[in-house]
């Protein structure tokens, strides 16, 4: 192996306290890994399971789902809504193939710039170590080979 | 075709140290869609607004996305500038290229293949971004204030003197609410009726209030500067209009021992009655449930009385529906029922009572005109213990908050005791003494030190009788030991709780509460007198425990909310809210299980004979505040938002 695998990651946020929290980072000079994409929502309740899908099918080999604290949501109860979601599709997850170690699930106030930055140094680091998501891919291959009958 | 204008900023060395913008913009230059792309060293400057316009004017470009700071940074400014070069505002992205970028990495290839990333995925969302207008709501400029205790009147009152129409509805006879039961108020020890009182007569005298007393709310329906409210008006069956409050009546109505509401079953009232001598209005109402005539129709003698004919024995109850466009909740608290304390006495001994009727006992307008008299034998006390947080902070009776005012009102008795009994001594066994306000502690160190108030930290474990005393046994935390005091009279700080009804008028209303039943606040600390309903408000205890000050302050802040929304004919918002397409929707209503402002209703949709061919979801964009959590909720896609449409997201993430 020449050089480290590099992950990529997609973190799908709410705009009222992770983007905020993010954007402290930012301001806060901290620094961390580059390897998250950030996609901006209202709420994290906005969500769909299929946004995490989406990623994952095109080449994503983390995802990051970040909202407000239970309680502090904007919407009052977004979050909830999230997190009941999520427990849903945790459990679908493993009949879909996807490892649950791909996707975490987290909540980042807008206070909290240096819990972004150790939140991402954390992830990135758990997802390189499980190398490159490739199984989408391949079941991509067989969907496409399938496909010319 | 999509022509996309890509505009990078170098925010001075903030951006261009890190992200080699050369590259940014020669790379995203080759983007499908891309029409122009173009660096400067800070956009958000004049000249740099004046070539974002000069390019949306040249380029007839469909969308911009400006890389640069934060959407929270810039975004309105840039929105501004697209509307002012004629493009619509919200064909507008920022690409967060510093705060999520070039101040957090360190490596500049990572950093700039991250920026030419986020960029990219933008350009790929103002694609598929749509023209949005701010929608407009009309507002009716009438206010409706819901309770007519201290806060009620004070917020009705404040938008009433700015000049705004308010209906002020309360469900007993009177206006007034709790602090008509009050004898003095901490912590100047002014009588709560002298400065009570002429509010209420200035609210009911006031041309702009319409008070509707023994009136309850029944139905809110609507939205923020639309609501329509079904207020029932209880049958008085006297006549509001020609009674004078003579009160002739009253004296001579035969029934004659019914425990008085008011004072606390300290003292009677009849059965047509006035819960006060000072109530606003001053008409009497009947109480069916306790009136001969209406049990077997004999009696009368009211009407008979009444020299003006002011007694009507056939009225009904009236169902009115108002318009108004925003509501103030005050619907105030109660008294914790303490018959859960048995080890207090509380029902057992008829001299374990309430502050609320030492309220009324200390009052002069109460049942033993102001004199300090036990209920059980009529005789002055001469040992009186208090007990705070009776009920309050105490989890295994379901309420773990403090009432925030029994400290202060627990002072206050001991003094009025003490002004009232020269020679009598109060004990008060307390958790803490939490004076937090203006004069408040000054005021609990005067009840120590002039009046005496004898003050034991501690928990009362048991009050039981011997010989004739009441005994109070509790600890004393400070010394170390147990104490037994002696005592005539035992006086409940007891807990501030919702009304009874709370969590139905809530559901009934439309806004949330908490754990107990209190109404919650849109944000605890930033916008604490809204609701989480746009346009209902709130005011008074019936948001948490407070005093009179914090209420009235409260009452003023909600009412210049509403003024605040009363300010113009038309209400703009955020055209961020969610959409139905119709054809594909079934009508399950899972988003509207899932929407937390009750945005979304049932539209029936009619062929041209009229017969319904299928009802749909159907969002109201006055009470969206889009969230978008009923969009992830549609199990066939047929609701999304505007702004953050599906085909936005997809897109973003595909392009990542």
């Amino acid at each position: 192996m020449s050089e480290p695998f590099e992950p990529k990651i997609v973190a799908f946020v709410c705009t009222y306290c992770t983007y905020a929290g993010a954007d402290l980072a930012g301001t806060s000079r901290m620094k961390y890994a580059s390897n998250v994409r950030i996609v901006r929502l209202p709420c994290t309740g906005r969500i769909s399971p299929m946004f995490i899908l989406k990623a994952l099918q095109k080449g994503a080999d983390g995802v990051l789902v970040s909202g407000c604290h239970p309680g502090d949501c904007h919407f009052a109860q977004g979050n909830y809504h999230a997190r009941r979601r999520w427990t849903v599709f945790r459990a679908l997850l493993s009949f879909t193939g996807i490892p649950e170690e791909r996707i975490k699930f987290s909540w980042i106030s807008a206070a909290e710039g240096a819990k972004f930055a150790e939140l991402i140094n954390g992830v990135t680091e758990e997802i390189r170590s499980l190398g490159p998501f490739e199984q989408y891919q391949e079941l991509q291959k067989i969907i496409e080979t399938q496909s010319t009958y | 075709m999509a022509k996309i204008g890509v505009f990078v900023c170098h925010c001075g060395e903030n951006i261009a140290s890190m992200v080699e913008t050369a590259k940014l913009v020669s790379t995203i230059a080759d983007h499908p869609g891309v029409e122009i792309s173009t660096e400067y060293k800070y956009f958000c400057s004049d000249p740099g607004q004046e070539t974002v316009k000069k390019a949306i004017r040249e380029h007839n470009l469909t969308g911009v996305v400006v890389a640069a700071c934060s959407p929270r940074m810039h975004e309105q400014t840039f929105r501004k500038a697209c509307a002012e070069a004629g493009l619509n505002p919200y064909m507008l992205e920022m690409a967060n290229i510093r705060e999520h970028c070039s101040w957090v990495h360190t490596d500049k290839k990572e950093a700039t293949d991250k920026a030419i990333e986020i960029t990219r995925s933008l350009v790929e969302k103002v694609k598929r971004n749509n023209d949005l207008q701010p929608i407009s709501v009309p507002v009716t400029r009438r206010a409706m204030v819901i309770g007519g205790g201290v806060a009620g009147i004070q917020a009705a009152l404040d938008i009433a003197s700015a000049g705004r129409e308010v209906v002020l509805v309360e469900r007993e006879p009177s206006i007034g609410g709790h602090m008509a039961q009050l004898s003095e108020t901490f912590p100047t020890l002014d009588c709560s009726q002298c400065i009570l009182t002429p509010r209420m007569v200035e609210a009911i005298q006031h041309p702009n209030i319409t008070v509707m007393t023994y009136s309850e709310v029944e139905e809110v329906d609507g939205y923020i500067g639309n609501f329509s409210v079904k207020v029932r008006k209880k049958a008085r069956y006297v006549k509001m209009e020609t009674c004078t409050g003579c009160g002739d009546c009253i004296q001579k109505c035969p029934v004659k021992k019914i425990p008085s509401e008011f004072e606390c079953s300290l003292g009677n009232r009849t059965a047509i009655y006035t819960p006060f001598a000072q109530a606003v209005p001053n008409v009497p109402v009947i109480d069916r449930s306790r009136c001969t005539y209406f049990k077997n129709g004999k009696c009368g003698i009211c009407k008979k009385t009444c020299q003006i004919d002011s007694i009507d024995f056939d009225q009904q109850d009236i169902i009115e529906t108002l318009e108004v466009g925003a509501i103030v909740v005050a619907t105030g608290f109660q008294v914790q029922d303490t018959s859960g304390y048995g080890e207090y006495g509380y029902g057992r001994y008829k001299d374990v009572i309430t502050g609320l009727h030492f309220e009324r006992l200390a009052s002069a307008s109460g049942p033993t005109a102001g004199k300090i008299l036990r209920p059980s034998d009529g005789k002055e006390p001469q040992t009186v213990v208090f007990i705070q947080c009776a009920g309050s902070r105490d989890v295994s009776k379901g309420v773990r908050y403090c009432s925030r005012i029994c400290c202060m009102y627990t002072s206050k008795h001991a003094m009025l005791y003490a002004h009232k009994v020269h020679e009598g001594v109060s004990q008060i066994f307390y958790m803490d003494i939490r004076a937090a306000g203006k004069g408040y502690d000054e005021f609990t160190r005067r009840a120590i030190e002039e009046d005496k108030a004898g003050y034991i930290r501690g928990r009362v474990s048991k009050v039981y009788e011997e010989n004739g005393k009441l005994i109070v046994r509790g600890a004393d935390t400070l010394l170390g030991r147990q104490v037994e005091v002696q005592a005539d009279m035992v006086v409940l700080a007891t807990a501030m709780v919702p009304q009874h009804d709370a969590k139905d008028f809530a559901k009934k209303i439309g806004i949330s509460y908490d754990e107990y039943g209190f109404y919650n606040e849109a944000h605890l600390k930033l916008r604490p007198v809204e609701s989480s309903t746009a346009g209902i408000y709130l005011a008074g205890a019936c948001q948490s425990p407070k005093d009179i000050p914090d209420s009235v302050a409260q009452a003023s802040a909600a009412a210049a909310k509403v003024l605040g929304l009363f300010s113009k004919e038309h209400l703009e918002r955020e055209p961020v809210v969610a959409m139905v397409t119709e054809s594909t929707c079934a009508g399950c209503w899972g988003c509207a299980t899932a929407c937390p402002y009750n945005a979304i209703d049932h539209r029936d949709i009619n062929d041209r004979n009229g017969n319904l061919i299928k009802r749909v979801a159907s969002v109201n964009p006055g009470l969206c505040q889009g969230c978008g959590t009923c969009v992830s909720f549609c199990r066939s896609n047929s609701i999304d938002l505007a702004g953050f449409t599906e085909k936005q997201i997809f897109a973003e993430v595909m392009a990542l």
